[in-house]
């Protein structure tokens, strides 16, 4: 008797403990980007206090060592590299997704799944010296001549290049899933109504996907605007607001990246890198909140 | 004999080594509701999709023999698919709304055909929503999206949009399998009210729904077509003895 009571006890108590276990955890990983915000932001404070944050944003003026920290130019390069990367990767991902699960054997598609997961899971600074060895010449030797303009190929251009092919593998994989869950039937409906296959894989295809195709599209936002050690070994590293895409930039995590650690002794450099680690959480923070009213907005219309 | 719409002579068709359709003949006569009985894996399902080729989406399917509709014949390699498909609206098991709404897919339909304008739009959605007895149903939300709408609902949106294409023929694959016996009931009548203007040929294994609308039978078993005729002659009279233990309930 007395020890059923002792068991029974024993496995409530077990239960209890088990579940506060799993709370704990989950409490963990709810609080870990807090966490991160605001030791970022206390860090900052420093700098926000004695510059202003519409200083700090606008201000294209970087001279640490007179104690002025515009990040415009910063801003100005991330900007500029993501969406050129974003641009490039768009069409190649979207239509090849499109061939591998529309037109392609199934046997294409078996073999393509190993090169994407090779692709992604190759080292980003393999990828940045890559861009060295290759996009860096073929821009400063032969896109910006034959355009009569006049670059050491270290530029925009390249990291956007650069990022592109680093965003294929992680863009296309998602693309791939998404258009894979479209039952044949709603192929077989629409071309049961005298619809032509293209029209098909417009109307329904990627009306049916158009939410998930924004989410793939504004996970790589996100992953591009971070992506560090490949983008800064192409992008040239200079302060400078970029004119034109030939241009060299500065992104802001090449920036954290390259002066971390050093140059300390500046009266509140330490504060101004945190200050823009602080951003560049932000404004990717802002595209996820986009991406996912975007999904919303559209499975609404659906 | 009534006119026959479509004959069907020596049909043979392999996906790889798999013998689906065994020499079939059978003639559909034209404004009659023609079932196609049998167990499930019998070949049903792929004679309706050889009829509108939609068997081409398969990689490995081969077929002989010939289908022959208005003097054309579906399965030579040069014939126009769009015009052959559009003859023939598709209902399918599962109902498969189009990712728009209501209004979006009876219009998918007419603006394969052509028909452009809003203006000239609304009132044929309106006919073919009437044709398919949901009008009065979706008039108030014809923007909603069409997921939104109830199971029986999407299975007659559906026959609304396979109308609008202006079809002479309805194939339906067991359209009445995922739905509610009310809905099934209201799609069954539609059928028989269709009949007037369209030829209609119905795949299904529930036998009471075949003897309900029946014009013309043909029963088949693994890839045979064992017998077929007139619905009564059928029902009260078979001649095969396959056919009297599938009427039997032998293979349900």
């Amino acid at each position: 008797m007395a020890t059923t009571i002792t068991y029974y006890k024993l496995r409530k108590i077990k239960d209890r403990i088990v579940s506060g276990w799993v709370k704990t955890m989950v409490g963990l990983v709810l609080l870990l980007p807090v966490v991160i915000a605001i030791s970022l932001l206390s860090k900052s404070w420093l700098i926000l206090g004695h510059s202003g944050l519409s200083e700090l944003l606008f201000s294209s003026v970087w001279r640490p060592l007179a104690g002025e920290f515009g990040f415009w130019p910063f801003i100005i390069s991330s900007v500029w590299v993501t969406f050129l990367g974003l641009i490039f990767t768009a069409p190649i991902c979207l239509l090849s997704a499109i061939y591998l699960t529309q037109y392609g054997s199934k046997r294409l598609l078996g073999m393509m799944q190993p090169v994407i997961d090779i692709l992604a899971g190759i080292p980003s600074v393999i990828y940045g010296v890559w861009g060295i060895l290759l996009i860096v010449p073929a821009v400063g030797s032969f896109l910006a001549p034959l355009l009569g303009i006049e670059t050491s190929g270290f530029s925009i251009l390249a990291g956007g290049f650069v990022l592109a092919v680093m965003l294929i593998p992680f863009i296309l994989n998602i693309l791939i899933e998404i258009f894979r869950t479209v039952p044949r039937d709603l192929f077989e409906a629409s071309l049961s109504l005298g619809a032509s296959k293209w029209h098909t894989i417009k109307h329904v295809l990627l009306g049916k996907t158009f939410p998930g195709i924004i989410s793939a599209f504004g996970l790589g936002l996100s992953r591009a605007f971070g992506e560090t050690i490949a983008v800064l070994m192409v992008v040239g590293n200079v302060v400078a607001i970029p004119k034109t895409i030939f241009d060299p930039g500065y992104p802001l995590p090449a920036l954290i990246a390259n002066n971390y650690g050093e140059m300390l002794s500046i009266p509140m450099f330490d504060s101004a890198l945190m200050f823009a680690a602080l951003l560049l959480m932000a404004i990717v923070i802002l595209f996820n909140i986009f991406s996912r009213w975007a999904i919303i907005h559209f499975e609404k219309k659906q | 004999m009534e006119k026959s719409k479509i004959s069907i002579r020596d049909l043979n068709l392999y996906f790889e080594k798999q013998h689906i359709l065994k020499n079939v003949n059978i003639e559909i006569p034209e404004n009659q509701v023609t079932v196609i009985l049998g167990p499930s894996g019998c070949g049903k399902t792929t004679l309706m999709k050889t009829l509108n080729r939609l068997v081409d989406l398969h990689d490995n399917a081969r077929f002989s023999g010939s289908i022959l509709f208005e003097g054309i014949d579906i399965l030579h390699p040069a014939t126009d698919l769009v015009h052959i498909r559009q003859k023939m609206g598709l209902l399918s098991q599962r109902p498969t709304p189009l990712p728009m709404s209501i209004f979006g897919n009876v219009a998918y339909g007419l603006k394969l055909k052509g028909i452009r304008h809003k203006k000239n739009l609304a009132p044929l959605v309106e006919k073919y929503l009437r044709e398919a007895n949901l009008w009065e149903e979706v008039k108030d939300r014809l923007n909603d999206p069409a997921i939104r709408l109830s199971i029986g609902q999407q299975q007659r949106l559906c026959l609304a949009r396979g109308l609008a294409v202006n079809p002479e023929i309805i194939l339906a694959d067991e359209p009445t399998s995922a739905l509610d016996p009310i809905s099934a009931r209201i799609i069954e009548n539609q059928f028989v009210e269709l009949k007037k203007d369209y030829t209609i040929v119905l795949v299904t294994h529930v036998l009471r729904q075949a003897r309900r609308i029946a014009d013309y039978v043909v029963f088949m078993y693994l890839g045979d077509v064992v017998e077929q005729g007139p619905a009564e002659a059928f029902f009260n009279n078979p001649t095969q003895e396959k056919t009297k233990e599938y009427l039997g309930g032998a293979f349900n």
